[in-house]
């Protein structure tokens, strides 16, 4: 049985103009102990899946769709019921971890303020606080700093040791290095990887739009494009074999080593996705696909192909593999 | 946090040197002689008029030149001797102003304090509840916008004329010669309200506004995010929210201060109210130098000493002055 299983999700934005259909109908499954990357170009809904899953709030809508999570059902659409779920047993890394802590506190009181909430005395986890700042390589001296004297990338450390302290089942890691310096990126994604390792969370999705990153650290990538799942497979499978059009664009468009695009241009994918208030009847990809012929009218399903779980929404693909 | 506050000393010193400099040349430059307007109501005869006047330039000390007239104030300023009023002669004017303090400081204290607390408690709480915000607040910005005088002027016309519930002018009854005694403290309290209200609701009505968008803006802020995704129930985001919030609402009452004080004078003024504010503008109407000086020095003192207060609460209440790692002020 999966850890987590997503069922049909939609979640859409309410706009004065309607509904913009950011995430419509998404279903996957992630299993005990997975790292699993969520990629796609902004505005893809990756984010929006990401977030729905913890905190979904107005303009965001729920309109269907179950999560289920070891053998909870989250109640996602009621914002007072989740709080039960949240922190301790889904969190979130969020986007703007290096202004996600108040100013005028001090880090150990934000921690404690936030664990009494949970009904636990900061002084009975100062051990295991300890622990955790140096399993992410900071000092002690930080819990009585202010966070505005903290760096830009230590405050994103205390924000992971926060989200993971209560050992959520499910951590969601949104865009959480896309402000950081490569040599910064590897070392989060170091300690991303050992809280898996060390159990102290028991699986991972990882939302960013920088498929490198996820070669380093995912053991399966799911790609959407404009709302909608459109593959996913193992990081290997993903990489090595992409079956739909836009992720083997994805794919192109990353830099190789050892090629100088002074001589060579790097390749975009051509077009620009449809606007999703009134996104387009069948396969969301279709204007831009090269491949694309009548069927793709129709809308694909996400189906599985073979029997390592590898799931994509291509009819060409679908056809290949038949 | 040293540097910040000798920083901040020094520019009230500097204020206060440059303003008490104002204090002491604006009435000079006035138009009008007041000792020609006292020789002339006491309507003597021409040598006598010269023996006079000779006599009320040494007392006042204006028979020497305008620096060492300059001097001599100050001297006499951190002797705690303000010079004599001519209205009131031959009162010294700190005694005059004594008389006065406790009047403004009666109705300036406490609607200062009370309009900034209730006023920052109740935009707080108006700004996650529709109703309120659609109909309270609206009437927060009609107070906030009215002079002071106006307002002080209607309450008046309503409440002292029209259901005459509350007297309309002076500190006590006219028939009462103060004392303590029960019956004297509620007359006094009797007189105390309406121009305390006037100038209590035109600050709340701008207190709850501003405290009303920075709510606003606060729940918007990352860090309540964060903490809605971490399960934080609304009691520890709103404490959090509210704190941050106050901070700039302390700012703004450092720069309120002023234009209270300037509010303070005229509604003293429209009640008749026998505080600093009414005795400046019998002041000037007299053309009493000294009175002028000493009410303006008093206001000096009083605006630099609250914002002095103000200054220091925002370093308790926010750290990141404290920690000195804002450098400019």
């Amino acid at each position: 049985m999966p850890l987590l299983e997503v069922q049909d999700l939609r979640v859409y934005y309410q706009t004065i103009r309607g509904d913009v259909k950011a995430l419509d109908g998404a279903s996957f499954s992630l299993a005990e102990g997975e790292i699993m990357g969520l990629a796609g170009e902004s505005g893809c809904g990756k984010s929006t899946l990401g977030r729905s899953l913890v905190l979904l709030k107005p303009p965001m809508k729920y309109v269907e769709g179950r999560v289920t999570l070891e053998d909870f059902s989250l109640p996602i659409w009621d914002r007072e019921k989740m709080n039960a779920f949240r922190f301790s047993k889904i969190s979130l890394i969020p986007q703007y971890a290096m202004n996600a802590l108040n100013p005028t506190r001090k880090v150990k009181k934000i921690f404690t303020d936030i664990l009494a909430t949970k009904g636990i005395k900061g002084s009975q986890v100062l051990p295991e606080l300890r622990r955790r700042l140096e399993m992410v390589e900071l000092p002690l001296d930080v819990l009585n700093m202010y966070p505005i004297e903290l760096s830009g990338g230590m405050k994103q450390r205390v924000v992971m040791v926060l989200s993971t302290f209560l050992n959520p089942s499910l951590l969601i890691a949104d865009e959480i290095t896309s402000a950081l310096d490569v040599s910064t990126q590897r070392a989060v994604v170091k300690m991303l990887v050992d809280f898996r390792d060390r159990r102290v969370v028991r699986a991972m999705i990882v939302i960013t739009h920088d498929i490198s990153l996820l070669y380093q650290i995912a053991d399966s990538i799911l790609v959407m494009y404009a709302g909608k799942l459109v593959e996913k497979g193992t990081t290997e499978e993903i990489l090595r074999a992409p079956k739909h059009p836009y992720t083997r664009f994805l794919i192109a468009s990353l830099p190789d080593i050892g090629v100088r695009y002074g001589e060579r241009k790097l390749e975009g994918v051509p077009g620009c996705p449809p606007l999703l208030l009134q996104p387009p009847r069948g396969c969301r990809f279709r204007e831009r696909c090269p491949h694309a012929f009548e069927k793709c009218l129709e809308e694909p399903p996400f189906v599985a192909i073979g029997p390592s779980g590898r799931q994509v929404a291509c009819w060409q693909a679908l056809e290949e593999h038949a | 946090m040293q540097r910040y506050l000798a920083q901040k000393l020094t520019i009230y010193i500097l204020t206060f040197f440059l303003a008490v400099t104002i204090d002491w040349i604006i009435p000079r430059f006035m138009p009008g002689n007041p000792v020609q307007t006292m020789l002339s109501r006491a309507a003597l005869r021409a040598e006598a008029v010269e023996v006079m006047r000779g006599y009320y330039l040494r007392a006042f000390g204006l028979d020497v030149p305008v620096w060492q007239q300059y001097l001599n104030f100050w001297k006499a300023v951190f002797h705690g001797d303000l010079g004599v009023s001519v209205y009131l002669f031959p009162k010294p004017v700190i005694r005059v102003i004594a008389e006065a303090i406790p009047y403004t400081l009666a109705i300036l204290v406490p609607a200062i304090v009370l309009s900034w607390i209730a006023g920052n408690k109740f935009g707080a709480f108006a700004a996650r509840r529709r109703w309120l915000d659609n109909t309270v607040l609206p009437l927060g910005y009609f107070l906030t916008a009215t002079p002071y005088m106006w307002l002080g002027i209607l309450l008046a016309w309503g409440f002292g004329v029209g259901l005459g519930w509350f007297p309309i002018a002076g500190g006590y009854s006219f028939a009462m010669t103060p004392h303590l005694s029960w019956k004297f403290v509620l007359d006094l309290l009797w007189h105390w309200f309406l121009p305390f209200v006037s100038l209590f609701l035109v600050m709340f009505g701008g207190w709850a506004i501003g405290m009303r968008n920075m709510i606003i803006y606060e729940l918007e802020a990352d860090y309540v995010q964060y903490l809605e995704s971490l399960g934080a129930p609304r009691k520890l985001i709103r404490r959090y929210a509210f704190r941050n919030a106050v901070l700039p609402q302390i700012t703004g009452l450092a720069l309120q201060i002023g234009t209270i004080a300037a509010g303070a004078v005229v509604t003293e003024t429209v009640f008749s109210y026998p505080g600093i504010g009414k005795l400046l503008v019998e002041a000037i109407q007299n053309q009493d130098y000294f009175l002028i000086q000493g009410c303006f020095l008093f206001i000096i003192i009083g605006v630099l000493l609250a914002n002095l207060i103000v200054d220091i609460a925002y370093l308790i209440v926010d750290p990141r002055t404290r920690r000195g790692m804002v450098g400019e002020i």
